[in-house]
């Protein structure tokens, strides 16, 4: 019967290789060879017009009595851990609020994206910069109606707050995922929970969140990646600054291959970055068979 | 037991209404404060210096087009004009070909089944997850051997070649959706591959197209480090980079030019996203990314 059912083109599988050459061009080129070649380099001296010589293990031990890397290491940290949770928690409120049928929800929901659309631009740093300085506008506000001013940028604590608030503004991407998932739960599921005598709370938690559970755990890795690999914001913003707390690895990773010309160490600083990535994504992945619930299986 | 069930329904009406009430309140307060920072650049941009951080006001005392007309003046008598004109030199060719190369790639990957496809996917999402930061020294050397520094090849070439790998899985999901009939009916009807390819799974694909090149031009326009990594000379630069030159070329930021070329980088993604953002929603719900 399954054989009966294989359509036209399964047939002529060699096809397909037709459409796929485009890519397996850019694979090699342009992803896998860099990813191999980054490799060797992290054991080489290979800095921007010289070398290449073997050193071994190296930089790799130079790394780990590197200041700057244990810094930046838990100033990435940091970042991220404040970023995911609010993004992703924020992104699900609105999601559900935008979920409703209310009038005009259209209009909201193009508002609520609209900070998305500007990015990770030099722009919105230079507004973020005008908006949270020590005389900007927040603390203006702030003053006037008769709280302290806080030191949004000038304070190791609060820089990196201020940074992931810009990137918990843009939850629009997470939040567009999470409203084509919600609009997928079967309405009578709501219902007949409301016969049993459910309330909206346990529905929330009993349906919705089980319902789009796959779609968090899309929404939480590519999130997690993404805010590991931030760059424009602090390095526009503070710098890396006050005191490193916002120097984020891939900004120690910048300076160290295009400010030092240190290639064959940056190589090495990247290799342990995806290592520290990839041990976050397959955590995540392997707590994933406790929450995300596939209606396939 | 009738009136029961009319009190109740009564009751659970009356609980809807303010539960509705709520949700009207919490989402203007939202998109309040989601809009606000945008509403004051809006405005900033047209007051004077000495306003801008002073006076908390949204409306500016009076409406000065100046900072519009001095900041468009950049170093080396180039202009925003020139700008503007390089990130869409840049732009566009790269949405265009990241479109056309994500689709066939996708539908390759949606439609057949072939010797190697389950690694050969495997392979695609592994680079979905692999951080840019591992590629980006041996990519600039090899970009630098090929002789493309400097220009807008790193950026347009290898979107020919599929390397967005986000699209492909976005454009993977949209066409398993579609269903098998519709192709065979094609083919009965004559249509070779390439015919149904191009007849009918793209003008069906068109909400998740639109979105693609909306996300890719939004992020290719707002790029910052690559755009700082391949781009050395100022007469080359996109609006991005030109920004930061008018943050670093003075001491003293001159705050409303800043902030009203800030507003003029910002428009054509905006403009872009509200024209399109119909099909936005739609797009990336057909495309059932359920994980």
């Amino acid at each position: 019967m399954k054989h009966k059912r294989k359509s036209y083109n399964y047939q002529r599988s060699h096809v397909a290789y037709v459409y796929l050459i485009p890519w397996m061009i850019g694979l090699v080129v342009f992803q896998l060879y860099p990813f191999l070649y980054s490799l060797v380099l992290s054991f080489t001296d290979k800095s921007m017009l010289t070398g290449g010589r073997f050193i071994g293990l190296q930089n790799y031990v130079a790394i780990f009595k590197d200041p700057n890397f244990k810094k930046s290491l838990v100033a990435t940290l940091a970042y991220v851990a404040i970023t995911v949770p609010l993004k992703l928690g924020f992104a699900l409120f609105i999601a559900v609020l935008c979920n409703q049928k209310l009038k005009g929800i259209g209009f909201y929901r193009t508002i609520v994206y609209l900070p998305s659309v500007l990015g990770g631009s030099a722009g919105v740093a230079i507004l973020w910069r005008a908006l949270f300085s020590g005389r900007g506008l927040v603390n203006s506000f702030l003053t006037k109606i008769g709280l302290k001013s806080v030191p949004w940028l000038g304070s190791p604590n609060m820089a990196s707050f201020t940074i992931a608030l810009l990137a918990v503004w843009q939850f629009g991407s997470s939040m567009v995922l999470f409203l084509a998932a919600l609009k997928q739960i079967p309405r009578s599921y709501y219902e007949a929970a409301k016969m049993d005598g459910a309330g909206a709370v346990t529905c929330f938690f009993k349906i919705t969140l089980p319902g789009i559970s796959p779609i968090i755990q899309f929404n939480l890795i590519m999130q997690t990646i993404n805010a590991f690999q931030e760059f424009a914001a602090p390095y526009l913003i503070t710098g890396g600054g006050p005191l490193k707390s916002t120097y984020l690895y891939s900004m120690l990773l910048y300076d160290n291959a295009f400010s030092f010309m240190k290639m064959g160490y940056a190589s090495a600083l990247s290799w342990i970055f995806f290592l520290i990535i990839a041990v976050v994504t397959l955590i995540i992945f392997g707590t994933s068979k406790f929450w995300v619930f596939n209606e396939n299986e | 037991m009738k009136m029961n069930n009319l009190k109740y329904n009564n009751l659970s009406k009356f609980k809807n209404r303010i539960g509705r009430a709520f949700s009207y309140v919490f989402i203007v307060l939202v998109c309040l404060m989601m809009i606000f920072p945008v509403i004051w650049l809006l405005t900033a941009a047209f007051k004077d210096n000495t306003e801008i951080f002073s006076s908390m006001s949204l409306i500016p005392k009076s409406w000065d087009f100046g900072a519009f007309k001095k900041g468009w003046q950049s170093v080396n008598g180039l202009t925003y004009s020139n700008y503007f004109l390089n990130s869409f030199l840049l732009v566009i060719p790269t949405v265009i070909l990241t479109v056309a190369s994500s689709c066939l790639v996708a539908y390759g990957f949606a439609r057949f089944h072939f010797k190697g496809k389950k690694i050969l996917f495997a392979i695609m999402m592994g680079m979905l997850l692999l951080p840019e930061q591992v590629l980006i020294i041996p990519r600039y050397l090899l970009y630098n051997r090929l002789g493309w520094l400097d220009s807008y090849k790193p950026f347009i070439i290898p979107a020919g070649f599929a390397t967005y790998p986000f699209f492909i899985y976005m454009m993977v999901q949209f066409f398993r959706g579609i269903p098998k009939e519709l192709e065979e009916a094609a083919i009965i009807d004559g249509c070779n591959s390439a015919g149904v390819f191009l007849r009918v799974m793209i003008p069906l694909a068109k909400p998740s197209i639109i979105s693609m090149a909306l996300l890719q031009f939004v992020w290719r326009w707002n790029d910052f480090f690559s755009n700082m990594l391949y781009i050395n000379s100022v007469e080359k630069y996109p609006v991005t980079l030109a920004l930061r030159l008018s943050l670093d070329s003075t001491d003293l930021i001159i705050w409303n030019q800043v902030l009203a070329m800030t507003l003029c980088t910002i428009i054509p993604p905006v403009i872009l996203y509200v024209i399109m953002q119909r099909y936005f929603v739609e797009g990336i719900s057909t495309t059932g990314l359920k994980g």
